[in-house]
């Protein structure tokens, strides 16, 4: 690979989380450099998408500590990550099914508009200029997804797969150094799949965007990622390159099952 | 000929004065998911800390009826920003991601809280707004009908009124950054949150716009009605309206009134007599009742499909 692995971004230290009297996480740590494509896998129940809404600051961990980029925080605040350039998307789609393609991935972008509510009215000024400038870039993601027929539809029309790029499309419109993605190939089918891939690649590889991922599909985290965690019962079982964690007996027991 | 046309304007115009109420309704449910029972007692509060700055403002001697007027209004609507902050300290902001049904029994608790407060704070009698419109009716179109039609001015001035306020709104919603902000908290709490929207701060927004709209449906009713607790009970007469239009939708809410003021009056004064009058209470839940049969969503509500 010829891509530059950075320094470490985003690290997780001890991170336990409970509900009430299920411990969704016990005692995690990992690490994410830079650039990376990081992938966190585990069978269900494992606490993989506990771990991201920890980090995005959805749940609050009862111990352990997140740096990210030098700052260390108990607990993320969801307004705050967004802020510090942290995106994410969701497993069970959670976009704004009544406006349009085009609007979904602009509300990516109003954490980036500062003229003020006046001259937004009247579309004149500073605020027209900067709505231009925003719409460029959405236009820019959205040739990136190749998503131009759809632009105007409202998202809750279109299919599932489709609705899937919309989400990261909304996700990559805050330009997020981190990307947090949960589940992005879901239900899909093997083409869809295979679109996902070359998205999640490309993010990482023109924008150098690092990249967190949930998935299910061994074979797609095993060709993408740089290194994995492995999850299990809340516990961390691996940690390493795919081949290290492809031939770690725990994580064959637990994950793979006995008979690969 | 002319009649009908009287009828049918008077009908408008009552339809408009409607649409100001229910557009409360609508506002903050598409901006928050919220069904606000909360907009009837808005509006009485709203139109009491009004009616009473404008009396003390009267008594200071300020004699020019506008500045009363305006200044009063500001003061009101200073009021109904603290009353928005508040409700979200208070009360929104520990409901984050709950139900919808949740959302709604605490809306029912506020209208209770701020019928008591808003008459233990500004007093239970009856009050009175001016706000200078002319009461006397102009006659219009002599020319093309015989007797001209009569068009009550008090009104016309509510009616433009609320339209101007619609278009403002409407081009809130639609055309600024904040607008948009706005729709994607009321679809889904959570995604806002991660893409950085700050959800508490547009709450207060959505329920100061929802708190100035209904200080102007408070004023104009006041203007007519006077100010009394029976102000409260006007929120009752939007909610078919509501459900005409769609609780999701702006134009729906307008159209929804227009509809609902044309249909009493029409039916008043042409069935009316049929059945013994008073059609002009009961047509809009009738009407409503039907429409929840046939279309629950409303004219221009959005269509709820579940995928499987």
């Amino acid at each position: 690979m010829s891509k530059q692995i950075g320094d470490v971004i985003l690290n997780v230290q001890h991170i336990s989380l409970s509900f009430g009297g299920v411990k969704a996480l016990s005692d995690i740590s990992f690490d994410v450099c830079e650039h990376e494509i990081r992938a966190i896998i585990g069978p269900n129940g494992a606490g993989k998408s506990s771990m991201l809404n920890c980090i995005n600051g959805v749940y609050t961990p009862q111990q352990g500590k997140i740096t990210f980029r030098g700052q260390t925080f108990s607990h993320m605040d969801s307004h705050q990550v967004a802020v510090m350039g942290v995106a994410r998307t969701f497993q069970n789609l959670a976009l704004f099914k009544g406006m349009s393609v085009l609007d979904n991935i602009m509300t990516g972008r109003n954490l980036r508009m500062k003229s003020n509510l006046l001259w937004q009215a009247i579309r004149l000024g500073p605020a027209q200029r900067e709505e231009i400038e925003h719409r460029k870039r959405v236009e820019e993601i959205i040739d990136f997804l190749e998503i131009q027929p759809y632009r105007k539809t409202p998202v809750g029309q279109l299919p599932y797969g489709l609705q899937k790029r919309v989400d990261l499309g909304r996700a990559l419109a805050l330009e997020p150094q981190v990307l947090l993605l949960d589940e992005p190939m879901a239900g899909m089918n093997v083409e869809e799949k295979q679109d996902m891939c070359r998205f999640i690649l490309d993010v990482n590889d023109e924008f150098g965007t690092t990249v967190v991922l949930i998935e299910h599909d061994m074979g797609v985290v095993m060709d993408i990622s740089d290194r994995v965690v492995v999850l299990d019962y809340g516990k961390k079982i691996g940690d390493g390159t795919p081949d290290e964690v492809r031939n770690n007996p725990e994580v064959i027991s637990a994950y793979l099952g006995t008979g690969h | 000929m002319g009649f009908f046309l009287e009828t049918l304007l008077g009908g408008l115009m009552a339809g408009m004065l409607y649409s100001l109420v229910a557009l409360g309704f609508v506002l903050i449910f598409k901006a928050s998911g919220v069904f606000n029972f909360a907009q009837g007692a808005m509006v009485l509060f709203a139109a009491l800390a009004m009616a009473r700055f404008s009396e003390w403002l009267n008594s200071t001697g300020l004699g020019n009826l506008w500045l009363v007027n305006l200044i009063a209004f500001v003061m009101a609507a200073a009021v109904m920003f603290c009353v928005a902050w508040v409700i979200e300290r208070l009360v929104l902001r520990q409901l984050v991601n709950q139900e919808g049904t949740t959302l709604l029994m605490a809306t029912l608790g506020i209208t209770y809280f701020l019928e008591g407060l808003g008459q233990s704070l500004f007093g239970s009698d009856i009050y009175k707004i001016d706000i200078g419109m002319p009461k006397e009716p102009v006659m219009a179109f002599e020319s093309t009908f015989p007797g001209g039609i009569l068009i009550n001015q008090e009104d016309l001035i509510a009616a433009l009124i609320a339209a101007c306020l619609v278009a403002l709104l409407s081009l809130f919603f639609q055309k600024t950054s904040t607008g948009r902000a706005l729709r994607a908290v009321a679809d889904d709490h959570q995604a806002a949150q991660s893409i950085g929207i700050p959800l508490n701060r547009i709450w207060v927004i959505v329920w100061c716009v929802a708190g100035v709209v209904a200080l102007v449906a408070g004023m104009i009713w006041g203007s007519k009605l006077g100010v009394q607790f029976s102000l409260a009970t006007v929120a009752l007469r939007a909610l078919p309206v509501v459900i005409l239009g769609g609780l999701t939708s702006v134009p729906g809410a307008i159209i929804g009134g227009l509809i609902i003021g044309v249909g009493e009056k029409l039916s008043e004064v042409y069935l009316g007599p049929y059945v013994g009058g008073g059609i002009e209470i009961w047509f809009a839940y009738v009407l409503a009742l039907l429409f929840l049969l046939v279309r629950p969503q409303g004219l221009f509500g959005e269509k709820i499909i579940d995928r499987v």
